[in-house]
């Protein structure tokens, strides 16, 4: 305690310059205000050296019209849209690879892993098999496989495989029937919601049950009837207002139905397959991190293996799944700007490809798309973060 | 990733400095000893490795003869094979000294690159090429086609053009290079391929059965194809612009690699300005008195290299057409070298 008194008096009396956190304090501000004045004269210099060579500047181009056309624009797009909205395009369609892509990987991951560990031989071996080939050959290689060996050789729009004669699947692309909607839709969407909103409910209500009463209740079924049975009640009482209008063949390709086209699905299934060799690793390290003592407490207290896997060993190697599952999000995410080679309008290939190409603003815009996939990674980083504390071990 | 690289490359040229008088790309271009030429990453006939991996064509041709004028020797050039997407970043970086890729002249191109285009040694314009057995006969039958198309190219704005002006729908899935392309209208992934009536020509060789597919005879696009260099440096802009004045005037005199020694001999007075017997139109730009005796002695004349690159007797089969001379109906017609 004496010696807690001295040192701060001590402290107190040393001039604020040799103060450590004042220091350090000065020292970042100097080096900020450094970089900041550099960062300063370099567009200073850049933007006047621009000019006297006669290259254009700014950022006044996101406002003409872009004058190309894009194969997939899940926003309203067409030739005579702003570059500006060519750029959200892109981002949309990178997005979609994205999150779809992540989607597919995870729950394959999740299996392969699991099956690395699985007590029958042939599933063990397939699993190694999968994630060897897999995670060893360039990701560039798998996309190129996906769409030219795969998907470019299934027959052109007239000759396409067809499903019930309402989906079909060519060199074109996956096409199923458009929805319609008529009126009334909207009650069948607020039935959809309320069965979310209960089927949240009777999950908090089943655990509470489970942990006083120690009976478990078939939640994931109860729920299953609700989010399917809610909407089609609904939909019958209102007298089946969403119809389907069927892709019919008209001239080149077919007309009506929406269409997935090749290069989506090539990239995504490429990378989903590709990611999900090596998330397969991490959730097989993650079990094994779990000591087997767990195991062994699990199947003394009766438990299954199927049970013992979900509530006792899962939970806990996500502590360990979640880090390394982050950097191969994020490791998806920036794979997808692959695109370009087959054609898919991704962020690169529409903004920072077609875009910089008929401006030629390359510094605005390789620095926009920089940002972009900046902006989705910290996002990606700060949401799996978040999940990682709360799944992280509470020392009680 | 190159094309990150030349951006930065770009963006700290651009930013670190002022750059006010930048060095003359002549005096680069002899100090170093040779000329770096950027060129397609294959096209038939305009820039395309050999089986020996010697690069030939039509703009190949060009940078050698601006290599015949400045160092006196044609095959001191060094090619960059670049993407319709990263060429000009490769030119405005200075990563390379001029761009010889069959490149479109166009106003904005010319005037918010930061480059100057120094003429037109093809005079093209875009068509379309379809199967045979889709049955079209004419352009205006595409409503609803699927196009191939190399993104970075006027194609990709022409073909939105031609489709919006005649109401008709169309799909364009644009790859970044052309080998991705060709490969994608092969497989079936799209109804036609548009670019360049001379790249159809080229890349057609490159199908399975180039037999089965046909060029559409409609010409929707003005592509006049010419060297580029950067803007700022006039010396430089000039040099390039009248090695091609030099093959069309030679052409146009009569002069041809195989004659051209005799030609110095000759009392015509058109032919000793260009051969450099008479006057000193070397020294205003800055080079040897003989850079057209040495381009037409070693590269030849712009018939010469027409017919040797994609003239009627070469796979690509193109006839001179709107590249003929002036004094045979066409539009090559270069400025007198006096
Ligand atoms: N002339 C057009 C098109 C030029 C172009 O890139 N054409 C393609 C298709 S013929 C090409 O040369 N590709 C060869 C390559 O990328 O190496 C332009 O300047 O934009």
């Amino acid at each position: 305690m004496a010696d807690l008194a001295q040192a701060t008096a001590t402290r107190s009396r040393t001039s604020f310059i040799n103060d450590p956190k004042i220091r350090s304090i000065l020292f970042q501000l100097a080096a900020l205000i450094i970089i900041v004045l550099l960062g300063w004269d370099f567009l200073q210099n850049a933007q006047e050296n621009l000019k006297a060579q006669n290259i254009a500047t700014g950022f006044g181009f996101m406002e003409n019209t872009a004058g190309f056309g894009i194969s997939q624009t899940l926003i309203p797009y067409s030739e005579s849209s702003t570059y500006g909205r060519a750029f959200l395009v892109g981002v949309l369609n990178t997005l979609l690879v994205a999150v779809v892509g992540i989607f597919i990987a995870t729950i394959i991951g999740l299996l392969v892993g699991i099956g690395r560990l699985s007590k029958n031989f042939v599933v063990r071996l397939l699993s190694s098999v999968y994630v060897e080939l897999l995670r060893n050959l360039p990701p560039l290689f798998q996309i190129l496989f996906w769409y030219l060996a795969v998907l470019s050789a299934l027959p052109g729009p007239r000759q396409s495989i067809s499903l019930f004669g309402e989906v079909f699947l060519s060199n074109r692309g996956f096409i199923v029937p458009r929805p319609v909607f008529a009126e009334g839709t909207g009650y069948v969407v607020w039935a959809f919601g309320l069965a979310i909103v209960i089927a949240v409910f009777v999950a908090s209500w089943s655990k509470n049950r489970l942990e006083e009463t120690g009976r478990p209740l078939p939640t994931f079924r109860i729920n299953l009837g609700l989010i399917v049975g809610l909407p089609l009640i609904a939909m019958a009482l209102t007298g089946f207002p969403v119809s389907f209008e069927a892709p019919e063949l008209k001239g080149f390709n077919f007309a009506g139905g929406v269409r997935v086209i090749p290069e989506f699905i090539a990239l995504t299934v490429a990378l989903a397959t590709y990611t999900a060799a090596f998330i397969a690793e991490n959730v097989r390290a993650g079990i094994m991190a779990v000591s087997h003592g767990q195991t062994e407490a699990a199947h003394s207290l009766g438990l299954r293996s199927s049970q013992t896997l979900r509530l006792v060993v899962i939970p806990q190697a996500m502590r360990v799944i979640i880090p390394p599952l982050t950097s191969q999000y994020l490791n998806l995410t920036k794979n997808s700007s692959l695109a370009v080679a087959i054609g898919y309008p991704d962020l690169v290939a529409v903004f920072a490809g077609t875009t910089l190409n008929q401006t030629g603003q390359a510094i605005e815009i390789i620095a926009i798309t920089m940002g972009v996939y900046l902006v989705i990674s910290i996002i990606t980083s700060i949401i799996m973060n978040t999940y990682n504390r709360r799944v992280a071990l509470i020392e009680r | 990733m190159k094309r990150l690289i030349s951006t930065f490359a770009f963006a700290g040229a651009f930013g670190l400095c002022a750059v006010g008088a930048q060095a003359a790309t002549l005096d680069q271009v002899k100090s170093k000893g040779f000329i770096q030429c950027g060129v397609s990453q294959g096209l038939p006939g305009f820039s395309n490795p050999n089986d020996k991996g010697e690069w030939t064509g039509l703009d190949v041709d060009f940078c050698r003869a601006v290599a015949a004028a400045v160092l006196g020797d044609a095959s001191k050039v060094k090619f960059t094979p670049l993407s319709a997407k990263d060429r000009f970043t490769a030119l405005q970086s200075g990563d390379i000294d001029i761009l010889s890729r069959n490149t479109t002249w166009t106003i904005s191109r010319d005037t918010s690159l930061g480059l100057n285009f120094t003429g037109v040694t093809y005079y093209d314009g875009q068509g379309f090429l379809i199967r045979k057995d889709k049955n079209v006969n004419s352009a205006l039958e595409l409503s609803g086609a699927s196009v191939c198309t190399q993104t970075g190219t006027t194609t990709e704005q022409n073909v939105a053009d031609f489709f919006r002006a005649n109401k008709m729908e169309y799909e364009v899935i644009a790859f970044a290079t052309a080998d991705e392309t060709i490969k994608a209208y092969d497989s079936g992934r799209c109804d036609v391929y548009t670019t360049d009536r001379s790249g159809l020509a080229a890349e057609r060789l490159k199908l399975t059965n180039p037999d089965d597919h046909i060029v559409l005879s409609e010409i929707i696009s003005k592509e006049p194809l010419g060297p580029v260099v950067r803007h700022g440096d006039d010396q430089w802009f000039d040099i390039v612009k009248w090695t091609l004045f030099a093959q069309v005037n030679g052409e146009e005199l009569g002069i041809t690699s195989k004659n051209a020694d005799e030609m110095l001999k000759s009392e015509n007075p058109e032919v000793k300005r260009i051969v450099g017997t008479e006057g000193k139109f070397g020294e205003g730009l800055g080079i040897g008195n003989d850079w057209a005796f040495q381009i037409l002695k070693q590269v030849g004349n712009y018939g010469e290299m027409y017919d040797r690159n994609v003239g009627p007797d070469t796979p690509l089969k193109l006839a001179r057409g709107t590249n003929a001379l002036w004094t045979k109906g066409g539009l090559q017609y270069a400025p007198p070298i006096r």
